[in-house]
């Protein structure tokens, strides 16, 4: 069983957040399939949250195909995330790497190389949707 | 579904004050929604309209579906401050409670106070303010309302005592689906736990929606110095900021901001509550030359 918390100051809905919390914890191995989510009631009994907004969350990851929820049982995790991609890591790291020796020998600082990188992927993001 | 409680031209006068005016308001049922804005905006008065206290001036309120009576055992209403009976023990708060409700559900009633950790045989003016609102918010509850009315019910909370309040009242909505109302100024504990938000601001509704709508649908934008009147349409200024150089704008707007001139950033709930108070709003400034 996870523990769901909210960063009030992340900008970033409260519903988002258990989702790439959910997100997280599949990629890291931390829940596997057959692994049952805390019930919307004992969500908010921790975290003090809206309801709905644990309902939305768990809605959004049944629709996503993460989980599905079993009537009066719970709802339970129906595949994990990542275990293939975790094996690309090494090799596009590398090439990140390569990346950032290039910014640096063109004359970036940190910062700029930060403002490029987050730029380049918002728009990457906004592109596909 | 009926809504909780809908409004159409709202106004509520104190002699020649406007306390309310003009107020149109939907909030669908089985939401927990949040009522912020500055001392005076009419919270209070919003509120005491809803459970049937005060009458309107003109316009028309309704609470699930209905004109509001005061005793109506469909709203249970908190006041400010949490009022208690100080000479009253807690358990004699409770059978007043059922004497008085014929809806009252003792059971829940005495299970809440045992999970709250209050003791039956205390009075209540010996209680810590933590747990005069828990029982307050009990008494409340335990008529078995649709809709809860709360004004400012965590003001005078510690942190811890306002956390454990605000649980309590999210596991109230989960197990019953109870709509509410909750008046506040601490915007992050509204983020928390309400899904509808309504900023009230010199007497009227500036903002009301979705909570995740909002956080989806403003920006702050800043870029180089230019007039915001080029933004093009759907994209409403909500504040805005410039200097020799720089604009810096709060907007709201229902498509991406694709203008790559901007930068873009994310703002919390807390950020765009600020904005629709500022005094550099532009509505706000033509309400002030009235």
């Amino acid at each position: 069983m996870i523990e769901f918390h909210l960063d009030a100051r992340s900008g970033v809905a409260p519903y988002m957040q258990l989702i790439q919390q959910v997100r997280h914890a599949l990629r890291l191995g931390v829940l596997k399939e057959g692994d049952k989510l805390p019930t919307v009631r004992e969500v908010v009994a921790r975290v003090a949250i809206n309801p709905n907004t644990v309902s939305k969350a768990y809605r959004e990851l049944e629709y996503e195909g993460l989980v599905t929820a079993r009537p009066g049982l719970g709802t339970f995790v129906t595949r994990t995330l990542g275990g293939d991609s975790l094996a690309q890591h090494e090799p596009l790291r590398k090439d990140l790497q390569r990346w950032l020796s290039e910014a640096r020998a063109a004359g970036l600082d940190d910062e700029s190389i930060e403002a490029l990188f987050l730029s380049a992927f918002r728009s990457f993001s906004e592109a596909r949707g | 579904m009926t809504e909780a409680l809908s409004a159409e031209g709202l106004t509520k006068r104190y002699g020649r004050r406007a306390a309310l005016s003009d107020c149109s308001l939907a909030v669908p049922a089985g939401r927990v929604v949040g009522l912020v804005g500055p001392n005076g905006a009419g919270k209070s008065t919003l509120l005491q309209l809803a459970c049937g206290l005060l009458d309107p001036t003109s316009g028309r309120i309704e609470v699930l579906g209905e004109r509001p009576v005061s005793g109506s055992p469909r709203v249970g209403f908190v006041a400010q401050d949490t009022p208690v009976y100080a000479g009253l023990t807690v358990a004699e708060h409770l059978r007043m409670g059922a004497h008085v409700n014929p809806s009252w559900d003792a059971e829940f009633a005495e299970r809440r106070i045992a999970q709250t950790g209050l003791d039956p045989a205390q009075r209540a003016g010996k209680l810590s303010g933590g747990q005069r609102a828990q029982l307050a918010l009990t008494v409340a509850a335990a008529k078995q309302p649709d809709l809860l009315l709360l004004d400012e019910p965590v003001a005078s909370l510690d942190p811890l005592a306002r956390r454990t309040f605000l649980r309590g009242l999210m596991e109230l909505t989960a197990d019953r689906g109870t709509s509410v109302v909750m008046s506040s100024h601490l915007v992050a504990d509204l983020e928390r736990v309400c899904d509808y938000l309504i900023v009230l601001v010199a007497s009227q509704v500036r903002v009301a929606g979705e909570v995740d709508d909002l956080l989806a649908g403003h920006h702050r934008l800043v870029g180089r110095r230019r007039d915001p009147a080029g933004l093009g349409a759907g994209i409403a200024v909500v504040e805005q900021s410039h200097t020799e150089v720089q604009s810096t704008l709060i907007v709201r707007s229902t498509a991406p901001i694709d203008d790559p001139s901007w930068q873009v950033d994310r703002l919390d709930l807390e950020d765009i509550v600020l904005a629709y108070m500022s005094e550099s709003a532009p509505q706000w400034v033509l309400e002030g030359q009235r």
